[in-house]
């Protein structure tokens, strides 16, 4: 029997990442090829694990806020809007509407800006470096107005629970409206970039279908599940916030593969610049934070609170033993579950189109290790 | 034929050369000259901390009550004090902040009932150890003095 040489195997490991630029942080990919093809794919994770929720535990409930900015530190504010719901909810404590209002504004501004940064990195991958410039670009101008609002871009930490620690500034109806009236044009700006490019939609179209059936198995949601033609948004099937006020379409598509996803992203940024239109329009008067106790301290239970983030369904399950500190906090990031559908996707295709799939999830690593 | 004029009077590097053109106008650079110029951040900017003083008496406005103490997540703030016996008061000897481990959340700023401790405008805090980033009463009050460049 002949010894069995490195010629002979048909099948090459390759590892992806945790360095590489595509993987969107510091993702590894373990990729099984049979020459440019994928047999199988491997996801090592937990390069940015920091313990939130063990971090959770040793904390009092409004000195966590800061934290949860961290998981998915492109959509902080979404983070943080997910926290305090969960928790005023387990204290019986809704926000003020005015509060209310201005959190919607700032959550779909945050949306739009998450999207922006996708999209810039997604085309990056393909190779379409213009948008990226571009999309940064509107990104900057809704930084700038969380930076006028709370007084930090990224990690921004802009609500308390029971309502908001900042009353909006002057100006601040203006330069959203101005961010809106300037966000339209720009979209359709990136859509004459991308949405008819020839090597766009080669790159993209039949890439990574995962079909309606196959996401809820996986437990996918967000603009994923929406390009599979599943009409699911959880501002529209449990609105919190007040969402159930403002009107916005839910964009879908039938392909369900990695070009739909894009459309239909696209589409979710027209209808957040909608509905900031709509709640900025009129945001009530009134106090901007409910009469919060000095110690929060929620009576002993349970409580599941999701939330529709950029990248799906964000939820906070909080469990208080009455004490001023949570016994426990599980997060359900979307990112983190979104991930876990890169197997069914990659298998069959080319090491050129892994970028796209992954790009396409649209993943950011701090939610998926946290 | 037309497309052959098109490419004689190359009209398509006209129609991409006006693109270009259109965003040339001042008001559309974003480009910041850093070290030359100083970038103006937002009025409710999170920065460097501060301990402001009264500004007619000199003395400081802290009242030792150590709230900011409690509300920061990373316990990095350290407030020491002595009674003085004959006033009552609790009079600041020490307030040291670790701004190495700080996140500049704001929560120590809101909890503090005096408008002393607060989150100033200054963002330029890099230190050449980290010792130097642990900072004491005289550095909170005096704040940060980076080495200011001029072109």
């Amino acid at each position: 029997m002949a010894t069995q040489t490195f010629l002979d195997a048909n099948e090459l490991v390759l590892n992806m990442g945790p360095q590489h630029p595509s993987t969107h942080g510091v993702l590894r990919v373990i990729l099984n090829l049979d020459g440019e093809k994928i047999l199988g794919t491997d996801c090592v994770i937990g390069y940015l694990h920091r313990g939130v929720e063990k971090i959770a535990e040793n904390r009092t409930y409004p000195m966590f806020t800061p934290y949860v900015d961290r998981m998915d530190y492109v959509a902080s504010i979404s983070n943080g809007l997910g926290y305090c719901l969960a928790v005023e909810k387990l204290m019986n404590l809704p926000a003020p509407p005015r509060a209310e209002a201005v959190r919607v504004i700032l959550t779909e501004l945050n949306r739009i800006a998450s999207h922006l940064v996708w999209l810039g990195t997604h085309a990056l991958d393909i190779g379409a470096i213009t948008p990226l410039f571009y999309t940064m670009r509107e990104r900057e101008e809704a930084l700038k107005i969380f930076e006028n609002y709370c007084g930090a871009r990224l990690t921004t930490h802009a609500f308390r629970i029971g309502g908001l620690q900042y009353e909006t500034y002057d100006g601040f109806e203006e330069q959203v409206k101005a961010f809106c009236d300037a966000m339209e044009p720009r979209i359709d700006e990136y859509e004459t970039l991308l949405t008819g490019n020839r090597i766009w939609i080669d790159r993209l179209k039949g890439i990574g279908i995962l079909t309606a059936a196959e996401c809820k198995q996986y437990g996918v949601t967000g603009p994923m599940l929406r390009a599979a033609g599943v009409k699911w948004d959880l501002r529209k099937a449990f609105p919190y916030s007040g969402y159930e006020k403002y009107e916005f379409d839910i964009p879908t598509r039938e392909n369900a593969d990695t070009y739909d996803r894009y459309i239909v992203r696209m589409q979710e940024m027209r209808q957040s610049v909608r509905i900031v239109r709509q709640a900025v329009a009129n945001i009530p008067d009134g106090p901007i934070i409910a009469k919060v106790p000095k110690v929060v301290k929620p009576v002993p239970g349970e409580v599941y609170v999701s939330i529709e983030a950029p990248k799906g369904e964000l939820g906070y399950y909080v469990v208080s033993d009455g004490t001023n500190q949570p016994y426990r906090v599980r997060v359900r990031p979307p990112s983190f579950i979104n991930l876990q559908s890169l197997e069914k996707m990659a298998k069959g295709a080319l090491i050129a189109d892994i970028v796209a799939i992954i790009g396409t999830i649209d993943i950011v690593l701090g939610e998926v290790d946290r | 034929m037309r497309k052959l004029l098109r490419t004689i009077f190359l009209v398509d590097l006209a129609q991409g050369l006006w693109v270009t053109f259109r965003s040339q106008s001042t008001k559309n650079i974003y480009t910041e000259q850093y070290p030359a110029e100083r970038p103006k951040v937002a009025e409710r900017y999170r920065g460097a901390p501060r301990l402001n003083n009264n500004p007619d008496t000199g003395e400081t406005l802290c009242i030792c009550c150590d709230l900011c103490g409690f509300a920061c997540p990373e316990q990095l703030i350290v407030v020491s004090s002595v009674r003085n016996p004959e006033t009552r008061r609790k009079e600041l000897t020490n307030f040291t902040y670790d701004v190495s481990r700080c996140m500049f959340c704001g929560l120590c700023e809101d909890a503090c009932p005096v408008d002393c401790l607060e989150l100033t405008q200054d963002f330029e805090i890099a230190q050449y150890s980290r010792e130097g980033l642990i900072w004491d009463r005289q550095m909170l009050e005096e704040g940060p003095k980076p080495t200011q460049y001029s072109s």
